[in-house]
């Protein structure tokens, strides 16, 4: 069995809109080795028109460093070929990206794998915190983090 | 030391962060949360469920019990909802 080469994960964080198809194409650059891209996007929901805005607080520094600490577990766990992780900071409004996670592997299970893998620990280890701006003018509050979300980080224990 | 605070519990200390001088009984991530909510109403308020709060140390993921002999940067902060 060939060794496959570690690739050198891509993360970026910060205010500025996320360019989905230009981060895949970016992932698949110059390869043909490539048989599986999985691209993740998660986005900002209206919740039935009562939502404006959400304000994405994070930690400057460790917000990027723990994405890359999970983003080199992956690497190590799966044969990845690419992987791009982008989080958008401060105020997101719906319908926009707030996450992108792309994943490029040889055959799809990988990728899917590494995809979700990265989503289950970003929720629940990325240091990152949602405010809500309500679409009538109130004070919204900060979201809760979900049980559910430690749950789904479990399963990747080993 | 300095101490940072996000989130809802930066709002409700008051301050972004702030300089201190830990008392020598203040050796864990632990020790510190106790040590913070008796500086004011508003820390006490703040971290007034110690279990509520997560702590990183220079900027990694610390338990309760992690040492804090060296550490230049603590960051108390809600559990996280990023993604």
């Amino acid at each position: 069995m060939t060794a496959v080469a570690a690739v050198t994960p891509s993360i970026r964080v910060g205010p500025e809109p996320v360019d989905v198809a230009g981060e895949q194409a970016a992932a698949c650059a110059g390869r043909s080795d490539i048989g599986a891209v999985v691209a993740f996007t998660g986005l900002c929901r209206d919740e039935g028109g009562q939502l404006a805005a959400l304000e994405l607080e994070h930690y400057p520094g460790m917000a990027e460093a723990e994405i890359g600490r999970i983003a080199d577990e992956a690497v190590t766990r799966w044969p990845l070929l690419g992987l791009r992780v982008v989080h958008r900071s401060g105020r997101v409004l719906p319908g926009e990206t707030i996450v992108l996670v792309v994943a490029a592997s040889a055959h799809r299970a990988a990728a899917f794998e590494a995809a979700a893998f990265l989503m289950d620990f970003l929720k629940t280890r990325a240091p990152f915190w949602k405010k809500e701006h309500r679409a009538d003018g109130s004070a919204g509050g900060w979201v809760a983090a979900k049980d559910e979300d430690d749950a789904a980080t479990e399963r990747w224990a080993r | 030391m300095r101490v940072v605070y996000f989130a809802w519990v930066r709002e409700r200390v008051g301050v972004e962060e702030e300089d201190v001088d830990l008392p020598a009984d203040v050796a864990t991530a632990g020790d510190l949360v106790d040590w913070l909510r008796t500086r004011s109403p508003n820390h006490a308020f703040a971290l007034e469920e110690p279990r509520a709060i997560r702590v990183a140390v220079d900027r990694v993921h610390a338990q309760p019990d992690a040492p804090l002999a060296g550490a230049r940067e603590v960051a108390l902060f809600p559990p996280m909802t990023g993604g």
